[in-house]
């Protein structure tokens, strides 16, 4: 069993390096863990209070669950799909193209539906009150945006590449850098809040966030590729991300799947 | 079944707010609608202390138990009913929506489908906030399908402006948090 320390004495990154080992170790010998992240995973010291303890418990979907909310032009502007225009100047940052595709997880689109996104500054700050970190913040910067997905379920945001950010998880904790997602599928039960991260952090090992997850395969669908077709001239980089929703419930009409 | 493996989740942070909420959120109808309630509660961690870094999210048939298709839900017309909502929890852990009672088909019982999210917690939770005092509630089949002393932390209550619900994350009472067939959880 895994020992939790008080809040009042932060662990080092050692400590919990070593408790992440033990998880993954635990996972490799086949006695836990699974696709998603592990909901008690005392690495992630937030998690400790906060995790049911019971199994969930296996039920089919009623009709409301096999249905999901209906989002449409009058709920999002195109311009929120662009972080970079919200205020009158420039962000400082690097400038970043960040698309893909929403799909079920028998590759139907998702089309239509609400994708929002929210993130640091490329500083790795915050506009939240909560975000005592002291790097700047970017008057020109706000970091929220959200779009409605194509018919063949693509995406595309415009924004500017998040810094890492220390959090108080253990001393000298840093997140990668990462940009939240918030996904709807056609399904209630499709729901996802996930995050995207960048190729090759270097964060990655340390981070109980991330290593909740303990399949390395399933970790690293969360990772986006860097996409050179996705760059603009003298303008801004490019990262694609495909994001695959848990399979859908309904019974698809011949000429909607 | 599925063919291809899900996208994780991952917890949704302390800093959503100024991401997901938004003005009038949680109210899928305007208070002074004829037929409003209030379906609000506390959420609680495995301490019993309230969870002020929470987000709910609810959805839900219309009263005559009609699955709504509208859009609309981020800017309210105050008119159009979409049947969600999203609510973050206060400084004491409460969220508290506007709304309308759900319906439901002939026979069965009707319940609000929610969703819980809070820094801390990994991955979203999936319960039912059901309507009390209903008939059908006896014959539901996931509540038949739960032992007898957890079944009431899926049934709301109801106070003087509608229902009540809290949320236990953790221990004394810990709410039924559910999972779907074909949602990425390997374990059985």
């Amino acid at each position: 069993m895994l020992i939790v320390t008080q809040a009042s004495e932060l662990s080092t990154q050692a400590e919990v390096s070593d408790e992440i080992a033990a998880a993954s170790k635990a996972y490799e010998a086949g006695d836990r863990g699974d696709a998603q992240p592990l909901l008690d995973y005392p690495p992630y010291r937030s998690s400790v209070l906060r995790h049911p303890t019971k199994d969930l418990h296996h039920t089919d979907p009623e009709t409301i669950e096999r249905w999901a909310p209906c989002f449409g032009p009058q709920d999002v502007s195109p311009l929120e799909a662009d972080l970079t225009i919200q205020h009158s100047g420039e962000p400082i940052g690097e400038r970043i193209t960040v698309a893909g595709r929403v799909v079920d997880g028998d590759g139907r689109p998702v089309a239509h539906q609400l994708v929002e996104i929210w993130q640091a500054n490329a500083g790795g700050r915050y506009i939240h009150k909560r975000d005592q970190h002291p790097a700047p913040l970017d008057p020109n910067f706000t970091g929220a945006g959200r779009l409605i997905t194509a018919a063949d379920g693509s995406y595309s945001f415009q924004t500017i590449k998040p810094g890492p950010y220390p959090w108080k998880n253990h001393r000298n904790a840093w997140r990668p850098a990462h940009i939240h997602f918030s996904l709807f599928g056609t399904d209630f039960t499709q729901r996802l809040v996930t995050q995207m991260y960048f190729p090759g952090d270097p964060l990655f090992a340390l981070d109980p966030i991330y290593q909740s997850i303990t399949d390395a395969d399933a970790r690293a669908r969360l990772v986006a590729t860097y996409d050179h077709d996705l760059t603009t001239p003298e303008w801004s980089t490019g990262y694609r991300w495909d994001i695959v929703l848990t399979g859908s419930h309904r019974t698809w009409l011949e000429d909607e799947a | 079944m599925s063919t291809l493996m899900p996208t994780p989740g991952q917890t949704v942070g302390p800093f959503f707010h100024y991401g997901l909420p938004y003005e009038g959120g949680a109210e899928l109808v305007p208070a002074g609608h004829p037929d409003a309630i209030r379906l609000h509660g506390t959420v609680l961690d495995g301490a019993g202390d309230p969870v002020p870094d929470s987000l709910i999210e609810i959805w839900q048939a219309d009263p005559e138990g009609r699955i709504v298709q509208a859009p609309g839900s981020l800017h309210r017309d105050g008119w159009t009913f979409t049947g969600w909502g999203r609510a973050a929890t206060d400084a004491a852990g409460r969220y508290s929506f506007t709304t309308v009672l759900p319906g439901a088909a002939e026979g069965d019982a009707p319940f609000f489908a929610v969703t819980v999210f809070a820094r801390g917690l990994l991955d979203r939770l999936f319960s039912r906030a059901y309507v009390p005092e209903h008939p059908a509630l006896h014959d539901d089949a996931l509540l038949t399908s739960l032992p007898e002393d957890r079944r009431g932390t899926l049934i709301a209550s109801s106070d003087a402006s509608g229902l009540v619900f809290d949320i236990r994350l953790q221990g004394e009472g810990e709410t039924v948090f559910l999972t779907f067939p074909d949602n990425g959880r390997l374990q059985a």
